[in-house]
């Protein structure tokens, strides 16, 4: 089919919409993040004076002073920490539903999506209270739980997608050829999950980055505080700066390296957030 | 029951025993607590007056007009939000499934929101519209000075903008997953009776994608019912903007009044669960074909 102009200008136009409609907030996030202290209020799109001193700010002090280390660092750490327990033990729960029979299998499933739909505020105040009672209030672990939690549900079912598409047979025949058990895991089944653990990684990762509510929750200080959580108590070198620059550097600083994510990895977290949503 | 059989299903309760029981350890056991908590009197300021007052503390918070009107402003964030969602998400669907070329592009791009912190993309709208930092006033075609976050409906308005520009791309992708299973020989059938294309939207797009749209449209209504980081940054509730989640955080993590912060907890639990079973018994929506929204 020939492609006339007319066609070709209106998907140019649907497209730079789309474009623009995902990329304009965080272009204006990095303008106010580059312009210094006294032009941050001039309404400009292009900053006239391009400045690193908000970013600068932020790392201000290192480890003991800075603002925005310790945030970051519990940040990436309980997200990774949780990334990592989650992915385990939803890859042992997937295995099962995939490939085992054994009555409770749709309970699960529903179970978990029921847990999806649960409102986290509804748990905050019990957890806070129980938190507190058992010591682990404002600690890695009294957010590293509620994330699994969460995640829990979206990982198995990620999972569930992928190890369904896997097959198995494969490691059978590997066995007749020869392999041991464990090779025939380790060379055949392994490298078909990878894609599909991989994914279900990227998904829970993001998960526990983006969360607020328990962060402000369940935290009080630099001890566990996520990078959400300080942003929003980000105050400003005396009390009569804004924190506006600051706040804007630090969230183009915790969003480059998603955006990064999102360029290499497209495809995978398009089929992650894709896989099961409707029955193909 | 073979041996076999048997070690099957052992093996399989095995395996989903842990993530079963860190599910359930911080929803079904807090929820019952919560319950619990909500029956009585109980500020953590002023422990020494605890006491067990029943149903009390639901009394106190629906004869309050304070929670009948966060309950309004979670719906109508709710239902605006969702409402324009499922049109842009659609549209950027079809972009992403039919454009002629930069389909690669447009879906790269467009998960960029998805994936930036909800809170940082709070800020970014906050920054764009608030008086002293924003560039919104100085676009044509806006008043010159309007304040914003002066008035209850602006405030609503970049509220819902913001919310609405963070989870489109999920509703996108929802709905471009159905959109691919519809197989082209439907459309092709189609444009050779001469159909529009329009028509062929309307009498086989929307029918077909009907599951699709009804699961991503109940899993974003319950995530849009819990509105709670882009109000936090943006107003913290001034400007009669509170959602029901603000209120319950106020209660319990501010005022420390675990009560009556416990009885809106379950009150909000409950509402979630009514809109969960309208959506599955009312528009018979098959939930096992959705999945957990990310």
């Amino acid at each position: 089919m020939k492609v006339g102009a007319r066609e070709y200008s209106l998907w140019t136009i649907a497209i730079a919409l789309v474009l623009i409609f995902a990329l304009v907030p965080v272009l204006w996030l990095l303008s106010i993040s580059l312009k210094p202290a006294s032009e941050v209020a001039d309404g400009r799109i292009i900053p006239s004076t391009f400045s690193l001193e908000n970013y600068k700010s932020l790392f201000e002090g290192g480890w003991s002073a800075s603002p925005f280390l310790h945030p970051l660092v519990n940040s990436i750490a309980i997200a990774l920490i949780t990334t990592v327990i989650a992915i385990v033990l939803a890859s042992f729960t997937a295995y099962a539903i995939a490939r085992l029979e054994f009555p409770g299998k749709r309970i699960i499933l529903a179970g978990a999506l029921a847990i999806a739909m649960f409102p986290p505020i509804s748990t905050v105040g019990p957890l806070f209270d129980m938190w507190r009672a058992f010591g682990i209030y404002d600690t890695y672990l009294g957010l590293i739980i509620p994330y699994l939690t969460f995640s829990l549900p979206l990982a198995v079912y990620v999972l569930v997608a992928f190890f369904r598409e896997i097959p198995w047979d494969l490691e059978q025949a590997a066995q007749v050829d020869g392999a041991t058990p464990w090779q025939a895991f380790r060379k055949v089944i392994l490298p078909l999950a990878a894609p599909g653990v991989f994914t279900a990684a990227i998904l829970v990762f993001i998960f526990c980055w983006n969360d607020f509510v328990y962060a402000i929750s369940l935290t009080s200080s630099d001890n566990s505080r996520t990078v959400p959580a300080a942003l929003a108590f980000f105050t400003g070198e005396s009390t009569f700066t804004e924190p506006t620059g600051s706040i804007a550097a630090a969230a183009i600083v915790v969003t480059i390296p998603i955006i990064v994510f999102v360029l290499i990895f497209q495809r995978r977290i398009v089929s992650g957030l894709t896989a099961g949503a409707v029955k193909g | 029951m073979s041996s076999r059989t048997k070690s099957e299903r052992k093996l399989a309760w095995l395996l989903c025993a842990p993530a079963v029981i860190v599910m359930l350890a911080v929803t079904a056991y807090p929820i019952l607590y919560a319950f619990v908590l909500s029956l009585q009197k109980l500020d953590l300021r002023f422990p020494e007056q605890t006491e067990f007052i029943g149903l009390a503390n639901y009394g106190t918070v629906l004869s309050a007009e304070l929670w009948w009107l966060d309950v309004w402003n979670t719906v109508v964030i709710m239902v605006i939000s969702v409402a324009i969602e499922l049109v842009l998400g659609m549209l950027i669907a079809l972009v992403m499934h039919r454009a002629i070329f930069g389909r690669g592009a447009v879906r790269t791009v467009v998960l960029i929101p998805y994936g930036i912190i909800t809170v940082v993309a709070a800020f970014a709208w906050q920054f764009a519209f608030a008086s002293e930092t924003g560039f919104v006033d100085n676009l044509p075609l806006i008043a010159d000075e309007k304040n914003w976050f002066g008035g209850h409906i602006s405030s609503l308005a970049v509220i819902i903008m913001a919310e609405i520009w963070k989870t489109t791309p999920f509703m996108a992708l929802l709905l471009l997953a159905g959109l691919v299973t519809i197989p082209d020989e439907l459309y092709e059938a189609a444009r050779v009776d001469g159909a529009s294309a329009w028509q062929r939207f309307v009498k086989i797009t929307l029918p077909l994608m009907k599951p699709a749209i009804l699961v991503a449209v109940l899993f974003r209504t319950l995530e849009a019912s819990r509105v709670f980081d882009s109000i936090f940054i943006m107003t913290r509730g001034a400007q009669n903007t509170e959602s029901v989640s603000i209120l319950g955080f106020n209660q319990l993590i501010n005022r420390l009044n675990l009560g009556l912060g416990s009885a809106i907890s379950v009150l909000i639990f409950v509402g979630v669960v009514l809109i969960a079973f309208v959506f599955i018994k009312g528009f018979g929506v098959k939930v096992e074909e959705g999945r957990p929204g990310g």
